[in-house]
């Protein structure tokens, strides 16, 4: 029963919940159990709140028997990113500078959560503050893959993505810099959605680049994704660049995408975003997704976006430019840790300060800390931050002339699969490269997903595909979407992750 | 040779400015009286107890974001306008990174190179009448820091001290910085200038509703650039003069009353005279004012090394005023202050001495108040000027803070022009009032204040006191009509004041005389 | 040729306040390099006529208007603080106003 139920997708949870099939209790309760069997490999847990998602599930359970019309996704658990803000729940952001720090308030998207009445499971690993592509760089210890425990899960999502392919948790929320939803789930077999910028509101994650953050949905399924999307999206008066108007019925396009037919869709694929630095594997199950989207009736056209091959050197003045004002707040004054240098006699606040910075960030911390301060500085902005922002605005202008001929664009979301631990710890460059297709979208603030796209011959690990689409309209990311998952798991005969190790106990 | 001990060797005035021409800036920091914070929801009461007034965005926890106060934008506008300045078509915030405990998030959110307002003037009036046109460079938003207590070594001050304890409840507060351009040619009259500008200033604040400017709770905040150049004329606005390139200036921080921004202005001036004459050189750095000592130390040196980093601030989106909006608010200017004084000077037929009188004072409101309630604008003038100047000052307050109104005082003129008061009880009627008794009439009624009108009771008492000074009544009979003073007295005094004392003495006469 | 000196990585570490170990400072310096010359290319792609982008999406004037919302406890507020006293934060000594 509890291994069943932790291999629900949502959508079947949300319906059984509400046809009384099994309770919220029994739902939390079966992957409350699952994380205990399999989460001390995994690692994907930074903390689990099992009291209090208990205490939602059986709230939900009384709302249910009393015949309450209750939100879509009502007693459906959720594990929660560590960089969001949880009232009286840890948050640490995988950084050693934050080690207990327990918020006195609750970031939008939790409240929304909660609104939406499902139980918080925990928090979840990640690369700290949001910094890299394998978790590695959390203080709190690496999250490894589920489809195999040597390697990295991916980053900085790591820990939310480990959670869907361990079957820790049916659903999961993620934040997505340059990449961070939809690389964890390309490695992991899993799907992620990073929204159009200001969809979801940023209020109460804790920064990184604020122009390039955004959070959205880690799921095992593209419909999950969509309803995940539909709780965590709307306007916040909190947030100044909280989208207004009109947005896309998320979930109406996965249901209508899974139906198969692309008709009238046409899909660009980026000539930038593939060739010789993707790995075989990767490049063999892409060339195959785009026959299968022909298959399905869509046009496929090729398009060049050709400033994209500078979007990295962009990202990486931008990302370490607002990263370094963003993580000035961590200086041992009004919460986390407070560290005194050794040997001073008396210290001043200033010398505080360095001390518990020095010993509370971690390595790739201080390196964009101190890159983004380099970038910023007066003798240097205009060459570095004033030009990346150049590159930005053609890249954009990359974007909108590819969306002049093509609906949805598609690439590899990451050139290689899930690559061992420790393999680029020493060499931040060539762990940079990992965003390379994914980091356009966050300079430009469009959406996109990554979903599973098969294994790859040569490692057997997961290959993700990626789907692109203008500002606003993420619902063209789900009907696509949608559309390849149905041929997808209609030719394995089900699901990619039935295929990953079972992580139990008995089975090793 | 002046200045107390702690100050340096200052240059006499005079030969200062034989020698070297000032060059002024002012960076005047307003506080905006909106019911929130700039960026949060947060009131801005002062006073409250600590940390009583912080969020997750004014406290800078990890997460939380700014919205831009829209009461806070409005006030930026308007005193742009009223500083006659171009309104940004569009500009942004940017961030200003530098680290200080009492700043939560270790960068301000400030404007930089795209202020709201910028390139406005505002002409000032100086002591003899004549008018100084002040430039304005820029009036730009930006937040407030918290507020640091030191603890520990001799003084409460930030040296010495073993630790310091912070208040976040100001973090946040709406400021808007006002930055001169460089204020040339104002010669020897550079001190008067600084003062008059900023008198200026805080009344169109005051005028235009924006701001409580109280020096003294730091709702208005004043930093004075100053700087010496070699003086090679004799006027200081001549061509030549203005060509001299301006020389190292020191920024003197936080002067907080209008008379220290003209001390500490002229005291810069005598001590950089003082170290040029001597060959030195003026350091470029943060200097300090001494209210007790009347003299500036030396604070943090300015070095290129400090880099704000400053770039656009993400969070915040960019702001476009629109035109018609901006228009709108244009309507919404009081008359300009100095328009206004020179209005109510001709209506009032006050004196230029006097209006300039009045103006220092701070009395104008008070007086227009009180005249617009009945009274004349001479004993208006007379009351606000006088007695309750006195009472203003026994007290330690301004005016405006008298615990009387402006038409309580016409009132009080009423009756005395009535004849139920004289001056003296009016007197005893006004401690009444800043005693919380009630209003004049009240205060009348309740001491029992009122002349006595009734020569019954006057008549008894002159009859004493003629009988109790017959020596003096005698004087008077003999032709010393003088002596006749000594006897009105006693009758005041016996009629504890509430007589006409004009009554008395006729009545004093009429029996001592044939 | 080095883009970026041993001494000027630890400038810019005391400009954001870290500390570093002399191995740090020289390892930071050699990876930074590396980092920033293959950024450099931001520098060749785009010409003066390019405006710059900030803000990904075009919003303008988002404001709040002015009404007070609660805020936090003074005990909240003070939940996280290494060291309070007298409701306040209590920090090290603070060298110098700016
Ligand atoms: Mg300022
Ligand atoms: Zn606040």
């Amino acid at each position: 029963m509890a291994t069943e139920l932790t291999h629900h997708t949502a959508a079947q949870l949300a319906e059984g919940l509400r046809a009384q099939q099994f309770s919220a209790v029994e739902v939390t309760r079966a992957h409350l159990n699952r994380i205990a069997e399999v989460d001390g490999d995994v690692h994907a847990y930074l903390h689990i709140a099992g009291n209090t998602a208990l205490a939602t599930a059986r709230s939900v359970d009384a709302a249910l028997a009393a015949g309450e019309q209750l939100p879509a996704l009502a007693g459906v658990p959720i594990a929660v990113k560590d960089v969001m803000a949880t009232q009286g729940v840890p948050t640490t952001c995988g950084s050693a500078i934050l080690k207990g720090w327990v918020p006195p308030y609750d970031a939008s998207v939790i409240r929304r959560i909660k609104d939406a009445r499902m139980p918080i499971l925990g928090k979840t690993n990640m690369d700290e503050f949001a910094m890299g592509s394998s978790t590695e760089h959390s203080a709190y210890g690496p999250t490894r893959n589920p489809w195999d425990l040597t390697r990295i899960p991916g980053g900085s999502g790591g820990g939310s993505a480990a959670t869907l392919a361990s079957f820790t948790a049916p659903l999961a929320t993620g934040t997505d810099t340059g990449g961070s939803i939809r690389q964890p789930a390309a490695v992991t077999g899993t799907v992620g959605v990073k929204p159009t910028y200001g969809a979801v509101s940023r209020y109460g994650l804790v920064a990184l680049a604020s122009s390039l953050d955004q959070a959205g949905p880690c799921a095992r399924t593209v419909l999950d994704a969509a309803l995940l999307h539909e709780v965590m999206a709307g306007h916040d008066p909190m947030d100044s660049t909280s989208l207004t108007g009109q947005y896309p019925d998320v979930v109406a396009a996965a249901r209508r995408g899974a139906l198969g037919d692309l008709g009238g869709v046409t899909v660009g694929v980026v000539r930038e975003l593939g060739g010789d630095g993707y790995q075989a594997g990767v490049r063999q199950r892409f060339d195959e997704a785009v026959d299968l989207l022909t298959a399905a009736g869509a046009k496929v056209v090729e398009v060049s976006c050709p400033s994209f091959t500078a979007a990295l050197g962009a990202y990486y003045l931008i990302l370490p430019s607002e990263a370094s004002s963003n993580l000035a707040k961590f200086d041992a004054m009004r919460y986390g840790i407070r560290v005194y240098p050794k040997g001073v006699d008396d210290p001043t606040a200033e010398q505080v300060m360095a001390a518990t910075r020095e010993v509370g960030f971690g390595a790739e911390v201080k390196r964009r800390i101190i890159l983004g301060t380099y970038a910023l500085s007066s003798g240097y902005y205009d060459a570095y931050y004033g030009s990346a922002q150049k590159v930005r605005t053609l890249i954009q202008r990359d974007f909108a002339a590819a969306f002049e001929v093509a609906d949805v664009l598609i690439s590899p979301t990451s050139p290689t699969t899930a690559f061992p631990l420790g393999d680029k710890l020493d060499d931040p460059l060539s762990m940079y490269l990992q965003d390379v297709a994914t980091i356009p979208a966050n300079l430009a603030g469009v959406p996109g997903m990554s979903l599973p796209a098969g294994l790859a011959e040569e490692d057997g690990l997961p290959v993700g595909l990626q789907i692109l689409a203008p500002a606003r309209c993420d619902d063209r990311l789900y009907l696509v979407g949608a559309a390849v998952e149905a041929a997808l798991t209609s030719r394995w005969g089900g699901a990619l992750l039935d295929r990953a190790p079972s992580l139990d106990r008995e089975a090793v | 040779m002046g200045a107390s001990g702690t100050g340096e060797t200052v240059l006499a005035y005079d030969e200062a400015m034989a020698a070297y021409d000032p060059v002024m800036g002012l960076e005047v920091h307003v506080e905006l009286n909106t019911a929130t914070k700039m960026f949060c929801g947060c009131p801005t009461t002062f006073g409250a107890e600590p940390n009583s007034q912080v969020c997750p965005v004014c406290l800078g926890l990890p997460g939380a974001l700014p919205v831009l106060n829209a009461k806070g934008l409005e006030g930026a506008v308007r005193i742009g306008l009223a500083l006659n300045c171009t309104i940004a078509s569009w500009c942004r915030f940017a961030r200003k990174n530098y680290f200080y405990p009492d700043m939560p998030k270790n960068f301000q959110t400030s404007q930089y190179d795209e202020p709201i307002a910028f390139d406005g003037h505002l002409d000032v009036e100086l002591d003899d009448g004549t008018t100084f046109r002040v430039e304005i460079e820029r009036a730009h938003m930006e937040e407030d820091t918290g507020k640091s207590s030191h603890v520990g070594g001799a003084t409460g001050r930030i040296h010495g001290a073993e630790y310091s304890l912070v208040d976040y409840n100001r973090a946040g507060i709406p400021l808007i910085e006002i930055v001169t351009k460089p204020l040339v040619g104002a010669g020897d009259r550079a001190p008067e200038v600084a003062r008059a500008y900023v008198s200026a200033l805080r009344d169109l604040l005051r005028a235009l509703g924006v701001s409580d400017v109280k020096m003294e709770q730091g709702s208005l905040r004043c930093d004075a650039n100053v700087s010496l150049r070699k003086r090679v004329s004799d006027d200081a606005t001549s061509s030549e003069q203005k060509a001299v390139p301006f020389g190292i200036r020191s920024e003197t921080k936080n002067v907080n009353s209008l008379r220290s921004i003209e001390r500490a202005v002229r005291y810069e001036i005598t001590r950089q005279a003082a170290r040029l004459a001597a060959g030195r050189r003026v350091v470029q750095e943060t200097r300090h004012w001494h209210e007790d000592t009347g003299v500036t130390t030396a604070g943090r040196e300015k070095s290129d090394a400090e880099d704000y980093r400053y770039f656009p601030e993400p969070d915040l989106v960019p702001i476009a005023p629109e035109a018609a909006w901006v228009e709108q608010l244009r309507t919404t200017l009081p008359e300009p202050p100095a328009q206004r004084r020179r209005r109510l000077q001709t209506e009032w037929g006050f004196g230029d001495l006097e209006m300039r009188d009045v103006v220092n004072a701070g009395a104008t409101e008070a007086i227009e108040a009180t005249v617009v309630a009945g009274a004349s604008p001479a004993t208006a003038r007379k009351w606000w000027m006088g007695e309750l100047a006195r009472q203003a000052n026994t007290r330690g307050l301004e005016l405006s803070a008298l615990a009387i109104t402006p038409a309580q005082v016409a009132e009080l003129q009423a009756l005395v022009d009535a004849g139920t008061l004289n001056d003296a009880l009016a007197r005893q009627v006004v401690e009444g009032v800043l005693a919380g008794e009630g209003g004049p009439a009240e205060v009348v009624a309740a001491r029992g204040l009122e002349l006595v009108s009734d020569d019954g009771p006057l008549i008894d008492a002159v009859e004493a006191a003629i009988a109790a000074h017959a020596d003096v009544a005698d004087k008077v009979r003999g032709g010393k009509v003088a002596a006749v003073g000594a006897l009105v007295g006693a009758v005041m005094k016996q009629m504890r004041g509430k007589a006409d004392a004009a009554r008395v003495r006729e009545l004093l006469m009429e029996r001592l005389t044939p | 040729m080095s883009a970026i000196s041993r001494e000027e990585v630890s400038h810019l570490a005391m400009l954001a306040r870290i500390d570093l170990t002399p191995d740090e400072l020289d390892r930071m310096a050699g990876q930074l390099d590396v980092i920033l010359d293959a950024v450099a290319t931001v520098r060749e792609v785009a010409g003066d006529d390019v405006p710059a982008t900030s803000h990904p999406m075009p919003l303008t004037n988002v404001t709040r208007p002015d009404e007070v919302r609660p805020s936090l406890t003074p005990e909240q507020a003070l939940s996280g603080a290494p060291e309070s006293e007298q409701q306040r934060f209590r920090v090290p000594r603070i060298l110098e106003e700016d």
